[in-house]
Protein backbone atom coordinates (compact mmCIF):
# COMPACT_ATOMS: atom_id res chain seq x y z
CA UNK A 1 0.00 0.00 0.00
CA UNK A 2 1.32 3.41 -0.90
CA UNK A 3 0.14 5.15 2.25
CA UNK A 4 2.57 7.14 4.34
CA UNK A 5 5.73 6.66 2.32
CA UNK A 6 8.63 8.56 3.90
CA UNK A 7 9.12 12.03 2.47
CA UNK A 8 11.69 14.78 2.93
CA UNK A 9 8.83 17.26 2.73
CA UNK A 10 7.30 15.84 5.94
CA UNK A 11 10.67 16.08 7.67
CA UNK A 12 10.93 19.74 6.68
CA UNK A 13 7.38 20.61 7.73
CA UNK A 14 7.81 18.89 11.10
CA UNK A 15 11.16 20.57 11.73
CA UNK A 16 9.49 23.93 11.21
CA UNK A 17 6.71 23.08 13.65
CA UNK A 18 9.26 22.09 16.30
CA UNK A 19 11.15 25.35 15.83
CA UNK A 20 7.94 27.35 15.93
CA UNK A 21 6.79 25.74 19.17
CA UNK A 22 10.26 26.27 20.67
CA UNK A 23 10.04 29.91 19.61
CA UNK A 24 6.66 30.24 21.31
CA UNK A 25 8.01 28.74 24.51
CA UNK A 26 11.06 31.01 24.44
CA UNK A 27 11.19 34.50 25.92
CA UNK A 28 10.89 36.21 22.54
CA UNK A 29 8.38 34.47 20.30
CA UNK A 30 8.19 37.08 17.56
CA UNK A 31 11.91 37.58 17.04
CA UNK A 32 12.72 33.88 17.30
CA UNK A 33 10.04 33.14 14.73
CA UNK A 34 11.60 35.65 12.38
CA UNK A 35 14.93 33.87 12.75
CA UNK A 36 13.67 30.37 11.87
CA UNK A 37 14.67 30.47 8.17
CA UNK A 38 18.11 31.83 9.13
CA UNK A 39 18.59 29.23 11.86
CA UNK A 40 17.70 26.48 9.42
CA UNK A 41 19.93 27.84 6.66
CA UNK A 42 22.68 29.83 8.38
CA UNK A 43 25.35 31.71 6.43
CA UNK A 44 27.46 29.38 4.37
CA UNK A 45 25.22 26.38 4.83
CA UNK A 46 24.41 23.85 2.18
CA UNK A 47 21.63 24.55 -0.28
CA UNK A 48 19.83 21.22 -0.41
CA UNK A 49 16.78 21.90 -2.55
CA UNK A 50 16.59 25.29 -4.23
CA UNK A 51 18.74 27.48 -6.48
CA UNK A 52 20.38 29.51 -3.72
CA UNK A 53 20.30 30.11 0.02
CA UNK A 54 17.96 33.10 -0.41
CA UNK A 55 15.30 31.06 -2.08
CA UNK A 56 15.72 28.33 0.52
CA UNK A 57 15.04 30.90 3.22
CA UNK A 58 12.15 32.46 1.31
CA UNK A 59 10.43 29.10 0.97
CA UNK A 60 11.06 28.30 4.64
CA UNK A 61 9.61 31.68 5.60
CA UNK A 62 6.42 30.82 3.75
CA UNK A 63 6.25 27.42 5.40
CA UNK A 64 6.48 29.13 8.79
CA UNK A 65 3.45 31.26 7.84
CA UNK A 66 1.37 28.09 7.46
CA UNK A 67 2.72 26.91 10.81
CA UNK A 68 1.43 30.16 12.29
CA UNK A 69 -1.98 29.21 10.94
CA UNK A 70 -2.10 32.03 8.40
CA UNK A 71 -2.81 31.96 4.69
CA UNK A 72 0.40 32.11 2.65
CA UNK A 73 -1.48 33.57 -0.33
CA UNK A 74 -2.72 36.50 1.77
CA UNK A 75 0.57 37.41 3.44
CA UNK A 76 2.50 40.30 1.91
CA UNK A 77 5.98 39.39 0.71
CA UNK A 78 7.40 42.35 2.56
CA UNK A 79 5.91 41.46 5.91
CA UNK A 80 8.32 40.12 8.49
CA UNK A 81 7.66 36.81 10.21
CA UNK A 82 7.83 38.62 13.52
CA UNK A 83 4.85 40.76 12.59
CA UNK A 84 2.97 37.73 11.26
CA UNK A 85 3.70 35.91 14.52
CA UNK A 86 2.11 38.83 16.34
CA UNK A 87 -0.96 38.57 14.13
CA UNK A 88 -1.23 34.86 14.90
CA UNK A 89 -1.16 35.67 18.61
CA UNK A 90 -3.82 38.33 18.29
CA UNK A 91 -6.41 36.39 16.30
CA UNK A 92 -9.47 35.25 18.19
CA UNK A 93 -10.17 32.13 16.18
CA UNK A 94 -8.45 30.01 13.52
CA UNK A 95 -8.87 30.81 9.82
CA UNK A 96 -11.70 29.15 7.96
CA UNK A 97 -9.97 27.14 5.21
CA UNK A 98 -7.51 24.61 6.51
CA UNK A 99 -5.22 24.51 3.46
CA UNK A 100 -2.92 27.03 1.84
CA UNK A 101 -0.64 26.84 -1.21
CA UNK A 102 2.93 28.01 -1.11
CA UNK A 103 3.60 29.50 -4.52
CA UNK A 104 7.31 29.94 -3.99
CA UNK A 105 7.54 26.17 -3.51
CA UNK A 106 5.02 25.22 -6.20
CA UNK A 107 7.16 23.96 -9.04
CA UNK A 108 4.59 24.93 -11.62
CA UNK A 109 4.74 21.40 -13.03
CA UNK A 110 4.29 21.06 -16.79
CA UNK A 111 0.59 20.85 -17.61
CA UNK A 112 -0.97 17.44 -17.52
CA UNK A 113 -0.71 15.92 -21.02
CA UNK A 114 0.24 12.94 -23.16
CA UNK A 115 3.82 13.00 -24.39
CA UNK A 116 5.56 10.88 -27.02
CA UNK A 117 9.10 10.13 -25.85
CA UNK A 118 12.21 9.38 -27.92
CA UNK A 119 11.53 5.70 -27.40
CA UNK A 120 8.94 5.80 -30.21
CA UNK A 121 10.13 3.43 -32.93
CA UNK A 122 7.73 4.62 -35.62
CA UNK A 123 6.52 1.06 -35.94
CA UNK A 124 4.38 -0.41 -38.69
CA UNK A 125 1.54 -1.57 -36.48
CA UNK A 126 0.87 1.96 -35.17
CA UNK A 127 -1.70 0.96 -32.56
CA UNK A 128 -1.56 4.51 -31.19
CA UNK A 129 -3.00 5.88 -34.41
CA UNK A 130 -5.74 3.32 -34.74
CA UNK A 131 -6.79 3.43 -31.10
CA UNK A 132 -7.15 7.22 -30.89
CA UNK A 133 -10.80 8.14 -31.15
CA UNK A 134 -10.04 11.80 -31.76
CA UNK A 135 -7.57 11.48 -34.63
CA UNK A 136 -5.03 13.29 -32.50
CA UNK A 137 -1.98 11.13 -33.14
CA UNK A 138 -0.21 10.63 -36.49
CA UNK A 139 3.15 9.30 -37.55
CA UNK A 140 5.24 12.01 -39.13
CA UNK A 141 8.85 11.53 -40.21
CA UNK A 142 8.97 8.12 -38.59
CA UNK A 143 7.67 9.20 -35.18
CA UNK A 144 4.27 9.58 -33.60
CA UNK A 145 3.22 13.17 -33.08
CA UNK A 146 0.29 14.41 -31.00
CA UNK A 147 -1.88 17.28 -32.14
CA UNK A 148 -2.60 19.10 -28.86
CA UNK A 149 -5.72 20.77 -30.26
CA UNK A 150 -7.35 17.36 -30.76
CA UNK A 151 -5.88 15.37 -27.85
CA UNK A 152 -8.29 14.82 -24.93
CA UNK A 153 -5.66 13.37 -22.56
CA UNK A 154 -7.46 10.01 -22.44
CA UNK A 155 -4.19 8.08 -22.45
CA UNK A 156 -5.37 5.25 -24.71
CA UNK A 157 -2.33 5.59 -26.99
CA UNK A 158 -0.02 5.29 -24.00
CA UNK A 159 -1.78 2.10 -22.97
CA UNK A 160 -1.46 0.38 -26.33
CA UNK A 161 2.09 1.39 -27.30
CA UNK A 162 4.14 -1.85 -27.50
CA UNK A 163 7.33 0.07 -26.56
CA UNK A 164 5.78 2.00 -23.67
CA UNK A 165 7.09 5.02 -25.52
CA UNK A 166 4.16 7.30 -24.70
CA UNK A 167 3.97 8.83 -21.26
CA UNK A 168 1.04 10.37 -19.49
CA UNK A 169 2.43 13.39 -17.67
CA UNK A 170 0.45 14.22 -14.57
CA UNK A 171 0.34 17.13 -12.17
CA UNK A 172 0.47 15.25 -8.86
CA UNK A 173 -1.88 17.53 -6.88
CA UNK A 174 -4.46 17.66 -9.68
CA UNK A 175 -4.20 13.93 -10.15
CA UNK A 176 -4.65 13.21 -6.44
CA UNK A 177 -7.63 15.51 -5.92
CA UNK A 178 -10.81 13.42 -6.20
CA UNK A 179 -13.04 16.44 -6.88
CA UNK A 180 -11.02 18.67 -9.22
CA UNK A 181 -10.60 21.40 -6.61
CA UNK A 182 -6.91 22.07 -7.17
CA UNK A 183 -5.78 23.17 -10.61
CA UNK A 184 -2.91 24.98 -12.25
CA UNK A 185 -3.93 28.43 -13.37
CA UNK A 186 -2.59 30.39 -16.36
CA UNK A 187 0.38 31.36 -14.21
CA UNK A 188 1.28 27.67 -13.98
CA UNK A 189 0.79 27.61 -10.21
CA UNK A 190 -1.66 25.53 -8.23
CA UNK A 191 -4.75 27.13 -6.72
CA UNK A 192 -7.39 25.58 -4.50
CA UNK A 193 -11.03 26.31 -5.16
CA UNK A 194 -12.50 26.20 -1.66
CA UNK A 195 -16.03 25.97 -3.04
CA UNK A 196 -15.06 22.52 -4.32
CA UNK A 197 -12.40 21.42 -1.83
CA UNK A 198 -13.46 18.66 0.59
CA UNK A 199 -10.34 19.02 2.79
CA UNK A 200 -9.31 15.40 2.26
CA UNK A 201 -5.64 16.38 2.27
CA UNK A 202 -4.66 14.18 -0.67
CA UNK A 203 -2.92 17.11 -2.41
CA UNK A 204 -0.83 17.71 0.71
CA UNK A 205 0.56 14.19 0.52
CA UNK A 206 0.83 14.16 -3.27
CA UNK A 207 2.88 17.31 -3.94
CA UNK A 208 6.56 16.36 -4.33
CA UNK A 209 7.58 19.93 -3.49
CA UNK A 210 5.51 20.09 -0.32
CA UNK A 211 3.74 23.17 -1.64
CA UNK A 212 0.35 22.49 -0.10
CA UNK A 213 0.33 23.26 3.60
CA UNK A 214 -2.07 22.77 6.46
CA UNK A 215 -2.69 25.87 8.51
CA UNK A 216 -1.76 24.95 12.03
CA UNK A 217 -3.71 25.91 15.14
CA UNK A 218 -0.85 25.03 17.45
CA UNK A 219 -0.18 28.68 18.36
CA UNK A 220 -3.83 29.18 19.37
CA UNK A 221 -3.63 26.07 21.56
CA UNK A 222 -0.31 27.06 23.18
CA UNK A 223 -1.79 30.47 23.88
CA UNK A 224 -4.86 29.00 25.57
CA UNK A 225 -2.61 26.93 27.83
CA UNK A 226 -0.51 29.97 28.68
CA UNK A 227 -3.67 31.90 29.58
CA UNK A 228 -4.38 29.22 32.17
CA UNK A 229 -7.44 27.78 30.44
CA UNK A 230 -8.53 24.26 31.12
CA UNK A 231 -7.76 22.27 27.97
CA UNK A 232 -9.23 18.85 27.35
CA UNK A 233 -7.58 16.61 24.75
CA UNK A 234 -9.94 14.41 22.76
CA UNK A 235 -7.95 11.67 21.05
CA UNK A 236 -9.13 10.24 17.74
CA UNK A 237 -8.87 6.44 17.82
CA UNK A 238 -6.12 6.43 15.15
CA UNK A 239 -3.68 7.98 17.63
CA UNK A 240 -3.21 4.71 19.45
CA UNK A 241 -1.03 3.44 16.62
CA UNK A 242 1.02 6.60 16.22
CA UNK A 243 3.70 6.93 18.86
CA UNK A 244 6.25 4.57 20.38
CA UNK A 245 4.48 4.13 23.72
CA UNK A 246 1.41 2.55 25.30
CA UNK A 247 -1.96 4.33 25.18
CA UNK A 248 -1.73 4.98 28.92
CA UNK A 249 1.75 6.48 28.61
CA UNK A 250 0.44 8.68 25.82
CA UNK A 251 -2.14 10.13 28.20
CA UNK A 252 0.56 11.03 30.69
CA UNK A 253 2.74 12.50 27.94
CA UNK A 254 -0.10 14.76 26.76
CA UNK A 255 -0.77 15.87 30.35
CA UNK A 256 2.86 17.03 30.46
CA UNK A 257 2.14 19.46 27.64
CA UNK A 258 -0.32 21.28 29.88
CA UNK A 259 -3.65 19.59 29.18
CA UNK A 260 -5.88 19.10 32.18
CA UNK A 261 -7.58 15.95 30.92
CA UNK A 262 -7.21 13.45 28.11
CA UNK A 263 -10.22 11.60 26.77
CA UNK A 264 -10.60 8.96 24.07
CA UNK A 265 -12.94 9.83 21.22
CA UNK A 266 -13.67 6.10 21.23
CA UNK A 267 -16.18 7.07 23.97
CA UNK A 268 -18.14 8.90 21.29
CA UNK A 269 -17.55 6.06 18.82
CA UNK A 270 -19.47 3.74 21.13
CA UNK A 271 -22.41 6.15 20.97
CA UNK A 272 -22.07 6.47 17.18
CA UNK A 273 -22.09 2.67 16.86
CA UNK A 274 -25.22 2.29 18.97
CA UNK A 275 -27.12 5.05 17.16
CA UNK A 276 -26.01 3.92 13.74
CA UNK A 277 -27.00 0.31 14.42
CA UNK A 278 -30.47 1.41 15.55
CA UNK A 279 -30.79 3.69 12.54
CA UNK A 280 -29.70 0.96 10.14
CA UNK A 281 -32.31 -1.42 11.55
CA UNK A 282 -35.02 1.18 11.25
CA UNK A 283 -34.09 2.10 7.67
CA UNK A 284 -34.01 -1.53 6.54
CA UNK A 285 -37.40 -2.18 8.12
CA UNK A 286 -38.71 0.87 6.29
CA UNK A 287 -37.54 -0.68 3.02
CA UNK A 288 -34.37 1.30 2.26
CA UNK A 289 -31.89 -0.58 0.13
CA UNK A 290 -28.74 0.82 1.71
CA UNK A 291 -27.28 3.30 4.17
CA UNK A 292 -23.87 4.93 4.23
CA UNK A 293 -21.86 5.74 7.34
CA UNK A 294 -21.37 9.38 8.36
CA UNK A 295 -18.24 9.64 10.47
CA UNK A 296 -15.61 10.65 7.90
CA UNK A 297 -15.43 14.45 7.70
CA UNK A 298 -14.10 14.53 4.14
CA UNK A 299 -16.92 12.25 2.99
CA UNK A 300 -19.44 14.50 4.70
CA UNK A 301 -18.00 17.51 2.92
CA UNK A 302 -18.11 15.57 -0.35
CA UNK A 303 -21.81 14.90 0.19
CA UNK A 304 -22.49 18.57 0.91
CA UNK A 305 -20.57 19.90 -2.08
CA UNK A 306 -20.68 17.25 -4.78
CA UNK A 307 -23.04 14.41 -3.91
CA UNK A 308 -26.28 15.87 -2.53
CA UNK A 309 -28.22 13.01 -4.11
CA UNK A 310 -26.72 10.53 -1.62
CA UNK A 311 -27.81 12.57 1.40
CA UNK A 312 -31.07 10.65 1.95
CA UNK A 313 -29.01 7.46 2.22
CA UNK A 314 -26.38 8.82 4.59
CA UNK A 315 -26.84 8.03 8.24
CA UNK A 316 -28.14 10.91 10.38
CA UNK A 317 -25.95 9.70 13.23
CA UNK A 318 -23.30 12.16 14.37
CA UNK A 319 -19.55 11.54 14.42
CA UNK A 320 -17.61 10.17 17.42
CA UNK A 321 -15.94 13.59 17.73
CA UNK A 322 -19.38 15.22 17.96
CA UNK A 323 -20.64 13.01 20.79
CA UNK A 324 -17.36 13.18 22.68
CA UNK A 325 -17.22 16.98 22.51
CA UNK A 326 -20.85 17.18 23.58
CA UNK A 327 -20.15 15.02 26.64
CA UNK A 328 -17.08 17.04 27.59
CA UNK A 329 -18.80 20.42 27.26
CA UNK A 330 -21.77 19.19 29.27
CA UNK A 331 -19.60 17.91 32.10
CA UNK A 332 -17.05 20.73 31.99
CA UNK A 333 -18.63 23.85 30.48
CA UNK A 334 -15.44 25.86 31.01
CA UNK A 335 -13.25 23.38 29.14
CA UNK A 336 -11.47 24.28 25.92
CA UNK A 337 -11.74 21.18 23.74
CA UNK A 338 -8.94 20.12 21.41
CA UNK A 339 -9.55 17.31 18.94
CA UNK A 340 -6.38 15.32 18.12
CA UNK A 341 -6.73 14.48 14.46
CA UNK A 342 -5.16 12.24 11.83
CA UNK A 343 -6.36 14.43 8.97
CA UNK A 344 -7.17 17.88 7.61
CA UNK A 345 -10.89 17.33 7.15
CA UNK A 346 -11.65 17.26 10.86
CA UNK A 347 -10.61 20.91 11.02
CA UNK A 348 -13.59 21.74 8.84
CA UNK A 349 -15.87 19.61 10.96
CA UNK A 350 -14.60 21.32 14.10
CA UNK A 351 -15.23 24.74 12.61
CA UNK A 352 -18.88 23.85 12.14
CA UNK A 353 -19.19 22.42 15.64
CA UNK A 354 -19.19 24.97 18.50
CA UNK A 355 -18.28 22.21 20.97
CA UNK A 356 -14.87 21.63 19.36
CA UNK A 357 -12.60 24.61 19.93
CA UNK A 358 -9.37 23.54 18.26
CA UNK A 359 -7.82 20.75 16.24
CA UNK A 360 -4.27 19.52 16.68
CA UNK A 361 -3.01 16.95 14.21
CA UNK A 362 -0.67 14.06 15.01
CA UNK A 363 2.34 15.66 13.28
CA UNK A 364 1.87 18.80 15.37
CA UNK A 365 1.58 16.71 18.52
CA UNK A 366 4.81 14.91 17.63
CA UNK A 367 6.56 18.24 17.03
CA UNK A 368 5.29 19.49 20.39
CA UNK A 369 6.75 16.47 22.18
CA UNK A 370 10.10 17.13 20.50
CA UNK A 371 10.02 20.83 21.38
CA UNK A 372 9.25 20.10 25.04
CA UNK A 373 11.61 17.13 25.14
CA UNK A 374 8.93 14.69 26.25
CA UNK A 375 10.13 11.11 25.91
CA UNK A 376 6.82 9.26 25.54
CA UNK A 377 8.24 5.83 26.29
CA UNK A 378 9.54 7.06 29.67
CA UNK A 379 6.18 8.43 30.84
CA UNK A 380 4.18 6.76 33.59
CA UNK A 381 0.89 5.16 32.72
CA UNK A 382 -2.35 7.02 33.41
CA UNK A 383 -5.80 5.47 33.14
CA UNK A 384 -8.51 6.84 30.86
CA UNK A 385 -11.71 7.72 32.67
CA UNK A 386 -13.73 5.20 30.68
CA UNK A 387 -12.93 1.86 29.13
CA UNK A 388 -14.18 2.09 25.55
CA UNK A 389 -15.00 -0.94 23.46
CA UNK A 390 -12.70 -2.80 21.12
CA UNK A 391 -15.00 -1.99 18.21
CA UNK A 392 -15.00 1.76 18.99
CA UNK A 393 -11.22 1.82 19.25
CA UNK A 394 -11.08 0.08 15.88
CA UNK A 395 -13.00 2.90 14.13
CA UNK A 396 -9.69 4.17 12.78
CA UNK A 397 -9.21 1.05 10.71
CA UNK A 398 -10.89 0.62 7.35
CA UNK A 399 -13.94 -1.58 7.82
CA UNK A 400 -13.97 -0.80 11.54
CA UNK A 401 -17.08 1.36 11.56
CA UNK A 402 -19.20 -1.12 9.63
CA UNK A 403 -17.93 -3.92 11.87
CA UNK A 404 -18.89 -1.98 15.00
CA UNK A 405 -22.42 -1.38 13.69
CA UNK A 406 -22.75 -5.03 12.74
CA UNK A 407 -21.66 -6.31 16.11
CA UNK A 408 -24.66 -4.53 17.67
CA UNK A 409 -27.16 -6.07 15.25
CA UNK A 410 -28.87 -9.42 15.86
CA UNK A 411 -28.10 -12.35 13.58
CA UNK A 412 -31.20 -11.89 11.43
CA UNK A 413 -30.59 -8.15 10.95
CA UNK A 414 -26.86 -8.20 10.12
CA UNK A 415 -25.73 -5.78 7.49
CA UNK A 416 -23.81 -6.74 4.40
CA UNK A 417 -20.96 -4.26 4.53
CA UNK A 418 -19.37 -2.68 1.49
CA UNK A 419 -16.26 -0.69 2.32
CA UNK A 420 -15.11 2.32 0.29
CA UNK A 421 -11.45 2.24 1.29
CA UNK A 422 -10.35 5.66 0.05
CA UNK A 423 -12.15 8.31 -1.99
CA UNK A 424 -10.99 8.78 -5.56
CA UNK A 425 -12.62 9.66 -8.85
CA UNK A 426 -13.78 6.08 -9.39
CA UNK A 427 -15.22 5.49 -5.92
CA UNK A 428 -17.08 8.81 -6.16
CA UNK A 429 -18.60 7.71 -9.49
CA UNK A 430 -19.67 4.46 -7.80
CA UNK A 431 -21.33 6.35 -4.95
CA UNK A 432 -23.15 8.57 -7.47
CA UNK A 433 -24.43 5.47 -9.19
CA UNK A 434 -25.68 3.92 -5.93
CA UNK A 435 -27.55 7.12 -5.12
CA UNK A 436 -29.07 7.33 -8.59
CA UNK A 437 -30.21 3.70 -8.61
CA UNK A 438 -31.31 3.81 -4.99
CA UNK A 439 -29.39 0.63 -4.35
CA UNK A 440 -25.93 -0.85 -4.14
CA UNK A 441 -25.35 -4.34 -5.51
CA UNK A 442 -22.40 -4.96 -3.17
CA UNK A 443 -24.06 -4.45 0.18
CA UNK A 444 -26.54 -2.49 2.26
CA UNK A 445 -24.18 -0.77 4.67
CA UNK A 446 -21.60 1.34 2.85
CA UNK A 447 -18.71 2.49 4.98
CA UNK A 448 -16.94 5.45 3.42
CA UNK A 449 -13.41 6.43 4.41
CA UNK A 450 -11.70 9.20 2.44
CA UNK A 451 -8.25 7.81 3.19
CA UNK A 452 -6.97 4.43 2.10
CA UNK A 453 -6.54 2.29 5.18
CA UNK A 454 -9.02 4.43 7.11
CA UNK A 455 -7.88 7.11 9.56
CA UNK A 456 -4.56 5.28 9.96
CA UNK A 457 -3.83 6.43 6.40
CA UNK A 458 -4.69 10.06 7.20
CA UNK A 459 -2.49 12.80 5.78
CA UNK A 460 -1.33 14.01 9.19
CA UNK A 461 -0.28 10.67 10.64
CA UNK A 462 3.24 9.93 11.86
CA UNK A 463 3.56 6.17 11.88
CA UNK A 464 3.82 4.01 8.76
CA UNK A 465 0.60 2.19 7.99
CA UNK A 466 1.59 -1.38 8.81
CA UNK A 467 3.20 -0.87 12.23
CA UNK A 468 0.40 1.58 13.10
CA UNK A 469 -2.20 -1.07 12.33
CA UNK A 470 -0.32 -3.63 14.40
CA UNK A 471 -0.08 -1.29 17.38
CA UNK A 472 -3.74 -0.30 17.16
CA UNK A 473 -4.83 -3.92 16.81
CA UNK A 474 -2.96 -4.86 19.99
CA UNK A 475 -4.90 -2.19 21.85
CA UNK A 476 -8.19 -3.26 20.29
CA UNK A 477 -7.54 -6.87 21.29
CA UNK A 478 -7.16 -5.99 24.95
CA UNK A 479 -10.36 -3.90 25.00
CA UNK A 480 -13.82 -5.10 26.04
CA UNK A 481 -16.51 -6.31 23.62
CA UNK A 482 -18.91 -3.59 22.48
CA UNK A 483 -21.94 -5.44 23.82
CA UNK A 484 -20.58 -5.17 27.36
CA UNK A 485 -19.97 -1.42 26.94
CA UNK A 486 -23.08 -0.33 25.04
CA UNK A 487 -26.19 -1.39 26.90
CA UNK A 488 -29.42 -1.48 24.98
CA UNK B 1 33.33 -12.79 12.08
CA UNK B 2 31.63 -10.39 14.46
CA UNK B 3 28.00 -9.65 13.87
CA UNK B 4 27.09 -6.17 12.77
CA UNK B 5 24.66 -4.51 15.14
CA UNK B 6 22.03 -2.14 13.75
CA UNK B 7 20.10 -0.03 16.25
CA UNK B 8 17.12 1.90 14.93
CA UNK B 9 16.32 4.68 17.40
CA UNK B 10 12.64 4.65 18.32
CA UNK B 11 12.83 7.53 20.80
CA UNK B 12 10.10 10.16 20.40
CA UNK B 13 12.17 12.59 18.32
CA UNK B 14 13.51 10.02 15.89
CA UNK B 15 10.11 8.36 15.61
CA UNK B 16 8.34 11.60 14.73
CA UNK B 17 11.09 12.76 12.38
CA UNK B 18 10.96 9.56 10.39
CA UNK B 19 12.12 6.38 12.12
CA UNK B 20 8.48 5.28 12.06
CA UNK B 21 9.25 4.51 8.43
CA UNK B 22 12.48 2.69 9.31
CA UNK B 23 10.67 -0.04 11.21
CA UNK B 24 10.60 -2.03 7.99
CA UNK B 25 14.37 -2.49 8.41
CA UNK B 26 13.55 -4.87 11.22
CA UNK B 27 12.01 -7.18 8.60
CA UNK B 28 14.22 -6.37 5.61
CA UNK B 29 17.65 -6.76 7.23
CA UNK B 30 17.31 -10.31 8.58
CA UNK B 31 15.77 -11.42 5.28
CA UNK B 32 18.72 -9.99 3.39
CA UNK B 33 21.70 -10.69 5.64
CA UNK B 34 20.54 -13.59 7.81
CA UNK B 35 22.57 -13.92 11.00
CA UNK B 36 25.40 -11.65 9.84
CA UNK B 37 23.51 -8.61 11.06
CA UNK B 38 21.50 -8.03 14.21
CA UNK B 39 18.81 -5.38 13.94
CA UNK B 40 16.49 -3.98 16.58
CA UNK B 41 14.43 -0.94 17.48
CA UNK B 42 15.88 0.69 20.60
CA UNK B 43 14.86 3.42 23.04
CA UNK B 44 16.30 6.92 22.61
CA UNK B 45 20.02 6.81 21.81
CA UNK B 46 20.40 10.34 23.17
CA UNK B 47 21.76 11.75 19.91
CA UNK B 48 18.95 14.27 19.40
CA UNK B 49 19.20 15.95 22.78
CA UNK B 50 22.11 18.30 22.21
CA UNK B 51 21.48 21.69 20.72
CA UNK B 52 19.35 21.59 17.56
CA UNK B 53 20.39 18.09 16.63
CA UNK B 54 16.76 16.99 16.46
CA UNK B 55 16.75 18.31 12.92
CA UNK B 56 19.18 15.57 11.88
CA UNK B 57 16.93 12.83 13.26
CA UNK B 58 16.14 10.01 12.68
CA UNK B 59 19.36 8.35 13.82
CA UNK B 60 20.45 4.76 13.29
CA UNK B 61 23.63 3.22 14.69
CA UNK B 62 25.42 0.61 12.59
CA UNK B 63 28.02 -0.67 15.06
CA UNK B 64 29.68 2.57 16.15
CA UNK B 65 28.84 4.48 12.99
CA UNK B 66 25.98 6.99 13.36
CA UNK B 67 23.71 7.44 10.33
CA UNK B 68 22.03 10.86 10.43
CA UNK B 69 18.75 11.67 8.70
CA UNK B 70 18.57 7.95 8.16
CA UNK B 71 16.63 6.34 5.37
CA UNK B 72 16.30 2.64 4.60
CA UNK B 73 18.73 3.10 1.69
CA UNK B 74 21.36 4.92 3.75
CA UNK B 75 21.30 2.24 6.43
CA UNK B 76 21.57 -0.60 3.93
CA UNK B 77 24.52 1.18 2.29
CA UNK B 78 26.30 1.51 5.62
CA UNK B 79 25.74 -2.19 6.32
CA UNK B 80 27.17 -3.09 2.90
CA UNK B 81 30.16 -0.86 3.53
CA UNK B 82 30.94 -2.50 6.85
CA UNK B 83 30.39 -6.01 5.51
CA UNK B 84 32.79 -5.23 2.68
CA UNK B 85 35.50 -4.04 5.05
CA UNK B 86 35.53 -7.25 7.01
Amino acid sequence: MATNTPKQTSHLKREILVRLIKAYLSDNFEENTRLIPYDMRPKGSEVPYRCCIHQERAVLRDRVIAGLGLSIEDAEDSELLSSLAKKALERKEPEEHPLTVLHTACHGCVPSRIYVTDLCQGCVARPCESTCRFGAIKVEHGKSVIDPSKCKNCGMCAQVCPYQAIAKIIVPCENACPVGAITKDEDGLAHIDFEKCISCGKCVSACPFGAVHKKSQVIDILKAIKEGKKLVAMLAPAIMGQLPCTPKQLKQAIMKLGFSDVIEVAEGADITSANEAAEFKERMEKGDKFMTTSCCAAYNELVEKHLPEIKPFRSETKTPAYYTAELVKKEMPDAVTVFFSPCVAKRREAMQNPNIDFVLNFEELGAWFIAMNVQVADCDEADYRKESSAQARNFANTGGVAAAVNSLLEDDEKAQAYVVDGLNKQSIRDLKKFAKNGQCEFGNLIEVMACTGGCLGGSSTINAYKPALKQLTNYVNESPEIKTVVKK
Amino acid sequence: MEKISVKVCLGTTCFVMGSANLQELIDIVPAKYGDKVDVSGVPCLGLCATDWEFSKAPYVKVNNEVVKEATVEKVLNEIEKQLGKK
